[in-house]
């Protein structure tokens, strides 16, 4: 008996993220949650720009290659044209939180019905560790060597909690996967974003606190450790809006 | 008793899989080294492995196989 292998979404390319980055925990747990509803043949990904630019390489199901933070716009554009088809956008931090907020808000705040993993590692992964968007104030980054001011850079965006204030999103959950429950909580909330999808509810979109052990200067079990004493803390973990469970509570 | 198989080319040597095995099976394999030119996971006390599957859950890179 088979208790664990690859699931079929997945294709047998190398990843070629850096050893003991998280994308490829969640690219795998996209990947089953696809095998487990069954969807691979009218699944249609959105590939972002940033360390996971080549998630079309890993993906089995239909991918497309989005301009940089442009993914939620393009999967709008494909769900509209094609509404019977499953899509998803799979963006990191850079991506969503920084240049692509307007299509962010946007797509949510009109709910569209598509479904968002968003990568939060705090850091810009692929141009080399610059300060993110996200990065935590006072972490040291390329760009921030002393620590990220907060009087000058600014604070952090806190996207679930962001979205959350906007009428139009159907479900907001952040999640992570430095351990082995909050990977099993990571991929009960992507079931449940691409479930909604499927049941017409609207924009779902899942936040993922991931690891980057090579720009936080890390090992890849310290980086885990990280993530528990410094990100979570500051993201907590948690479902910031579930509109179809509010429902059922005032019924 | 699980049987554990590893696409060792495709192993990177993160060590997440070792930290994470509640029955100390796996070990990073200090004298081989992969075509990526990492040391590779390997079992060295296979015969213990419940197949609890956290090694598979924690690998970045889904090298392990668990069948029982």
């Amino acid at each position: 008996m088979v208790v664990f292998e690859k699931p079929h979404a997945l294709t047998d390319v190398p990843m070629h993220y850096c050893p003991g980055c998280t994308h490829g925990i969640v690219h795998r747990l996209v990947a089953e949650v696809i095998d487990e509803l069954g969807i691979e043949g009218k699944t249609v990904g959105i590939a972002p720009v940033g360390c996971s630019v080549m998630a079309y390489n890993y993906f089995n199901c239909d991918m497309i290659e989005a301009a940089h933070g442009r993914a939620p716009a393009v999967a709008t554009g494909v769900k509209r044209a094609e509404p019977d088809n499953i899509v998803f956008t799979y963006q990191g931090d850079g991506d969503l939180a920084s240049i692509g907020t307007a299509e962010t808000v946007h797509s949510a705040a009109r709910n569209e019905n598509i479904t968002v993993i968003f990568i939060n590692n705090a850091i810009y992964g692929m141009t080399g560790g610059q300060m993110a968007p996200t990065s935590l104030p006072g972490q040291v980054t390329q760009t921030s060597p002393y620590g990220r001011d907060v009087t000058q850079c600014g604070f952090p965006v806190k996207v679930c909690e962001m979205l959350s204030q906007l009428d139009g999103p159907e479900y907001l959950e952040r999640v992570a996967v430095n351990n082995v429950k909050n990977v099993k909580n990571a991929k009960k909330a992507i079931k449940k974003a691409f479930r909604n999808q499927i049941d017409g509810k609207g924009f779902s979109l899942v936040e993922v606190i991931s690891s980057c052990p090579t720009n936080w200067g890390l090992t890849p079990q310290n980086a885990l450790k990280w993530i528990d004493e410094k990100m979570i803390p500051y993201y907590p973990l948690g479902v910031y809006k579930d509109r179809s469970a509010a429902k059922e509570e005032t019924k | 008793m699980a049987k554990l198989t590893f696409k060792t080319d495709n192993c990177k040597g993160c060590g997440l899989c070792v930290d994470v095995c509640p029955k100390h099976v796996l070990q990073l394999a200090a004298d081989k080294i992969n075509k990526k030119g990492h040391h590779p996971v390997e079992a060295v006390k296979e015969d213990e492995c419940i197949a609890c599957a956290f090694c598979a859950t924690m690998c970045p890179d889904c090298i392990i196989k668990i069948e029982r």
